[in-house]
């Protein structure tokens, strides 16, 4: 009985999860850093949509429009100002560039809108559904809708228009790429646009289960990371997949055996992937080359 | 050659001798004044900042765990020492030899691991650490804390006291420094530094990378370790926000900013990091702000950290020198 209530809401988490994980995985692709700062952009999202709607009394649709293009800018600077500068750079400065500008969004985050932990209003009422034995919110609707039209949106985008397909090119092969004529730094500046949309649309659409607050970001973009690494950092079905697991494991953990301990069942699913399957899930091994 | 290294030697010798005077005399202008307290976290930060440095700085691996071996340091000598009244020096060694036994077990699957993923490893086993530093409320005190932890003392000496506690822990501070200075001197040293640039090539050369990273990961678990059974006698409360994902964070700034590979990279990071939030005491929630513009322009303008960027800023800014020269 209980059991299909937590499926539900390890579902509705998991797929914020998938969206996290697949904004992390486009910037991946197109660049290999893995930004630890993914987590701000949604910690953005859900922030900036509560001030839009407070501050600048936007109807809610407008506020979020305004969050994800606001995020969006926070993302293009990002990369223009500390990711492009480096461009020899080895993985470790670009993790700690990429921490450090964590850092800096929570900083000035929690210096313009305080600490405290606001709540965005449900879309559309708090009216629950009832499904069997288990109740549906409203909000968990609007979490799984949007989450499918994203997977079946970047489906389309990576795999059927020409840009799409130039970003792909850019992920296997960043010199073949510029070769035939596609600007790779345009295409890293769009993998951050999009990257950062995707964060902040997670963020808009959790922020009324979870309430948000600046500090949000680090866990979020952790179980994000999670739900990539468990789907081989893939931008595709796997890290879908791998949400919705990490998701659904998180909330029976919780549910079944304790909820102190619910995160840290997230970060020793993390371990044991890293340990056993280090390239996912789904996805077969590949030899390095040196 | 063999000349030259023996002349090497023999400054780096000196500098030692020169390091452990200041380190004598620095408290003393201020004896009991408030900063001898912050110099002691000085040199908590400095065991901690070198563990780090010699794992990253070195041997090129990242760790954003080290809290985790801080927190178990401290939590250990605080648990052994106030729920089961054990003698404070023995609680120590039990729990450095544990912490390092743990560290050595974890390191082969996490150190095979590389870059981001590496990060991500040690990243999860610091949260879960400071997870289970919030839950096992019955021995830990949970989120309130643990309090009550005994001074160190020798015989009928205790060190309860700003100053018996500085020199205490600096003296442990100057037998790690001087432990890693001669390792990274020594055969175990190049390795590193070799695995630091090709781990395949330094594998090609004869240099056993898998057990060598394991070695260096226990020591720096055994060194972080100690100074948190340190940080606990001194402090006498603990909670794990001391021990948390933003304090490994902070390390990382220290070794960074001071100077990776750079032993006294690593006290200069250390002193620097711990000094920079009293002097913005002032700003308090600005800190924060600081600490990240610090990390991004220092990554970008001072890759090589303080310790090699402030001898690179003098020969720019006084190139007349070097011309006649």
């Amino acid at each position: 009985m209980e059991l299909l209530q937590f499926v539900i809401s390890g579902l509705a988490t998991g797929s914020i999860y998938a969206l996290i994980g697949l904004s992390f995985a486009i910037i991946f692709n197109s660049t290999g850093i893995i930004n630890f700062a993914q987590g701000e952009f949604v910690m953005l999202g859900g922030v900036l949509t509560i001030c839009a709607i407070t501050l600048l009394k936007l109807p809610l649709l407008a506020a979020i429009l305004a969050a994800v293009a606001g995020t969006t800018l926070v993302g293009i600077i990002f990369e223009r100002f500390a990711i492009r500068p480096l461009k020899n750079a080895t993985p470790l400065s670009l993790i700690i560039i990429t921490i450090g500008a964590s850092i800096l969004i929570r900083g000035v985050v929690m210096l313009l809108f305080g600490k405290d932990t606001q709540a965005l209003p449900a879309f559309s009422g708090t009216t629950p559904i009832e499904v069997g034995s288990a109740t549906l919110l409203p909000q968990h609707l609007w979490i799984f809708g949007v989450t499918i039209l994203v997977i079946i949106g970047s489906r389309l985008f990576f795999h059927h228009t020409i840009t799409g397909k130039a970003m792909r090119a850019c992920s296997f092969n960043r010199r073949a790429a510029s070769l035939v004529g596609i600007s790779v730094w345009r295409m890293v500046l769009l993998s951050f646009v999009i990257s950062s949309a995707l964060g902040s649309l997670a963020g808009v659409i959790i922020a009324p289960l979870t309430m948000t607050a600046y500090d949000v970001g680090v866990m979020l973009g952790l179980k994000g990371f999670c739900a990539a690494i468990m789907g081989g950092m893939g931008s595709g079905l796997g890290t879908v997949l791998g949400g919705l697991i990490l998701g659904i494991l998180e909330s029976l953990g919780a549910g079944l055996l304790s909820s102190g301990y619910k995160d840290a069942i997230a970060f020793f699913i993390l371990l044991l992937i890293l340990f056993v399957r280090p390239q996912g899930l789904f996805k077969k091994g590949e030899t390095e080359r040196v | 050659m063999a000349k030259k290294k023996k002349v090497a030697l023999k400054s780096d010798k000196i500098k030692f001798l020169v390091f452990c005077l200041v380190v004598l005399l620095a408290p003393l202008p201020f004896a009991k004044g408030y900063l001898s307290n912050v110099l002691i976290f000085v040199g908590v930060n400095s065991m901690l900042a070198l563990g780090l440095n010699l794992l990253l700085g070195y041997a090129g691996q990242i760790s954003l765990g080290q809290a985790a071996f801080f927190g178990l340091g401290a939590y250990g000598s605080g648990v052994l020492t106030t729920q089961f009244t054990m003698n404070p020096w023995l609680a120590m060694v039990l729990v450095a030899v544990s912490v390092a036994l743990f560290a050595f077990l974890i390191g082969f699957p996490v150190l095979k691991l590389k870059g981001h993923y590496l990060a991500m490893a040690t990243l999860g086993v610091g949260i879960i650490a400071n997870i289970a530093f919030n839950e096992t409320v019955d021995l830990t005190g949970g989120p309130s804390g643990l309090s009550g932890i005994p001074n160190l003392s020798i015989g009928g000496f205790t060190f309860d006291n700003d100053l018996k506690n500085y020199y205490l822990v600096w003296g442990f501070a100057l037998v790690a420094i001087l432990l890693s200075l001669n390792l990274v001197n020594s055969r175990v040293g190049r390795g590193l530094r070799a695995i630091h640039d090709s781990e395949v090539a330094a594998r090609v050369m004869g240099v056993n990378a898998r057990i060598m990273k394991v070695q260096v990961f226990t020591f720096s678990a055994l060194i972080s370790a100690l100074a948190g059974s340190l940080y606990a006698h001194v402090v006498t409360f603990i909670s794990p926000t001391s021990f948390s994902f933003a304090v490994s964070v902070e390390l990382l700034t220290m070794v960074v900013i001071g100077g990776l590979g750079s032993v006294y990279g690593s006290i200069l990071g250390a002193l620097l990091l711990t000094l920079l939030p009293e002097l913005l005491r002032a700003f308090q929630d600005f800190d924060i702000i600081v600490y990240g513009l610090l990390l991004i322009s220092m990554t970008i303008y001072l890759p090589g950290g303080l310790v090699r960027g402030i001898p690179e800023l003098f020969r720019r800014l006084v190139p007349a020198r070097r011309g006649n020269a």
